[in-house]
């Protein structure tokens, strides 16, 4: 059709299942392609934003630039699922957790491989990009 | 400015598989609340229609329930915070009240979780969250909670016993609430049984002992301003204090996972506007959803320090005859949870307590209570602090 613009739904490969396609932070899903993990600065107030976002509400700029997520986090909890949401029922059992690097903190999973009496609030752990069985890509935190 | 009285409540009984439609469901907690307050329709110059909205099938409910109640041609509209839905209209009707723009005004929440099937709602719970970040991840409301559990107890050493100890506590007045879905009593013992259902594991460290019961319930609230309540009520009881507040919807946003920003946020407004501290709060009613948010809310409402929640539940200060008696209904736990309902029932037993009318769970002779109602995993809060 004349005058179709293609579609960059690029985020519907984000996760197990996900349940947006359309965003402007497409580009997250590049970069994790790459092995990276990014999040978002303002090039004008320098606030950092992991999730990352478009928009600045700080200082209302669009202007973003991508920083990589580096180093170790502190894990400030997790819980381990023994049921899960419609769609991820095959990847149980896993357990879910938020890593704590200071200026920001990062939601994901902890790696399969991790054994549960390992896992202890307070530990560091790195995160890693992870390829899903099913083609679809998210990151998961291991052991530092 | 004068002050804004509660002039009639009512609730349906909670219950699986509501036999019926919502605006029948509805009618219920309305019918009980206009025969509480002795009213007529005509008297009510606005409804606010509170529900959480995707578990009904009907859009738009409030022109839908407005009709079916005899609350038309006057305004309604529909508000939603989740499950903090109709305690955010009571703060509404306290403002258009206040404002001058109605009298008296309907504050009606409803939920029928049953409308739709129940993998229907548990893929709209997954939704609940982040749903671009972190629900692509598998993540649920009890799991979210679970995660705060497993950090209170690595801070301050709470365990999984202190958190049944709250639904124990739950289950001894769910049995006397002829309301509640949940009637069976519940013993320590059973969260050590490893074939009874309530020690199953749902999301560690939390049990399915440690989650409310999922119910169909509507509530209803008549509020007015202080002429009208002095007309036609013998005791109005009084909103003392409001408080509300929001934080991110994303978990990695949050500073803390100990306790509940939002929590901390609307009782401090609420303790400043009605004047008050938690050690005036005669008896209380908190969203404990899971047992874990009971445990936070002792410590954000001020009840007890960071950390010390545990020693209110083990010393059984939160049962109807200690220091500060804490949801004598039954609580989410027992009760049940029809998400758009549950504020409108809580600020419902709250209004008895203080009345002195309510019966068999009455706490001796309170004269100030506190309502403390959260939606989604602390997305939205909001605590009421009402007095005789
Ligand atoms: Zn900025």
């Amino acid at each position: 059709m004349a005058g179709k613009k293609e579609t960059d739904d690029r985020f519907k490969k984000f996760g197990t299942v996900s349940f947006t396609s359309l965003t402007k932070t497409n580009d997250f899903i590049t970069y994790l392609e790459e092995g990276k993990i990014m999040g978002t600065r303002c090039r004008v107030c320098g606030m950092t934003f992991f999730p990352p976002r478009a928009d600045c509400y700080n200082c209302l700029s669009s202007d973003m630039e991508w920083f990589p997520v580096t180093g170790t986090g502190k894990l400030a909890s997790f819980s381990r699922l023994k049921y899960a949401p419609v769609g991820f029922e095959g990847d149980l059992p896993y357990t879910i957790a938020l890593l704590d690097y200071g200026t920001y903190k990062v939601f994901g999973r902890v790696a399969p491989d991790v054994s549960e009496d390992e896992i202890k609030v307070g530990m560091e752990m790195k995160a890693e990009v992870n390829r899903l069985p099913n083609g679809q890509i998210n990151f998961v935190f291991r052991k530092a | 400015m004068g002050k804004v009285g509660i002039i009639g409540v009512g609730q349906s009984a909670f219950v699986r598989n509501y036999p019926g439609s919502i605006r029948e469901l509805a009618f219920e907690g309305f019918k009980e609340a206009m025969q509480d307050a002795k009213i007529k329709t005509t008297d009510i110059g606005a409804s606010i229609i509170c529900s959480a909205p995707e578990y009904d099938k009907q859009r738009s409910p409030a022109g839908v329930l407005a009709e079916y109640l005899g609350l038309i041609p006057q305004p309604t509209f529909y508000l939603e915070s989740l499950c903090s839905s109709s305690s955010m209209g009571l703060r509404t009707a306290y403002a258009l009240i206040q404002s001058g723009l109605h009298d008296v005004v309907a504050v009606i929440g409803f939920q029928k979780m049953s409308e739709i099937t129940s993998a229907e709602s548990q893929e709209r719970m997954g939704r609940g969250a982040d749903i671009q970040w972190e629900s692509p991840f598998g993540t649920m409301m009890p799991a979210y909670y679970a995660m705060h559990a497993q950090a209170h107890m690595a801070k301050y050493g709470t365990t999984s016993e202190d958190l049944a100890l709250i639904r124990v506590k739950a289950a001894t007045y769910g049995q006397k609430n002829p309301k509640a879905v949940y009637r069976k009593p519940v013993t320590l013992e059973m969260f050590s049984q490893p074939d009874n259902p309530l020690a199953s594991p749902i999301a560690s460290p939390l049990k399915v002992g440690d989650c409310c019961a999922n119910a169909d319930g509507s509530s209803c609230l008549i509020v007015a301003n202080e002429e009208k309540a002095k007309e036609f009520c013998q005791k109005p009881v009084w909103i003392m204090g409001l408080g509300s507040a929001s934080a991110a919807v994303n978990i990695a946003g949050r500073d803390s996972l100990t306790g509940l920003s939002v929590a901390r946020a609307s009782a401090a407004q609420a303790y400043k506007m009605a004047g008050v501290t938690p050690n005036d709060i005669d008896v209380a009613e908190v969203h404990d959803c899971f047992t874990i948010a009971e445990m936070m809310a002792y410590e954000d409402l001020g009840f007890a320090k960071p950390g010390e929640g545990k020693d209110l539940i083990r010393s059984k200060e939160t049962y109807k005859e200690g220091k500060i008696p804490v949801n004598v209904d039954g609580g989410l736990l027992s009760k049940g949870h029809p998400i758009g309902a549950t504020g409108g029932s809580q600020i419902r037993t709250i209004v008895l307590q203080l009345r002195g009318e309510a019966g068999e769970i009455q706490v001796k002779d309170p004269e100030i209570g506190l309502v403390h109602n959260i939606g989604g995993v602390g997305l939205y809060g909001n605590v009421t602090i009402l007095g005789r």
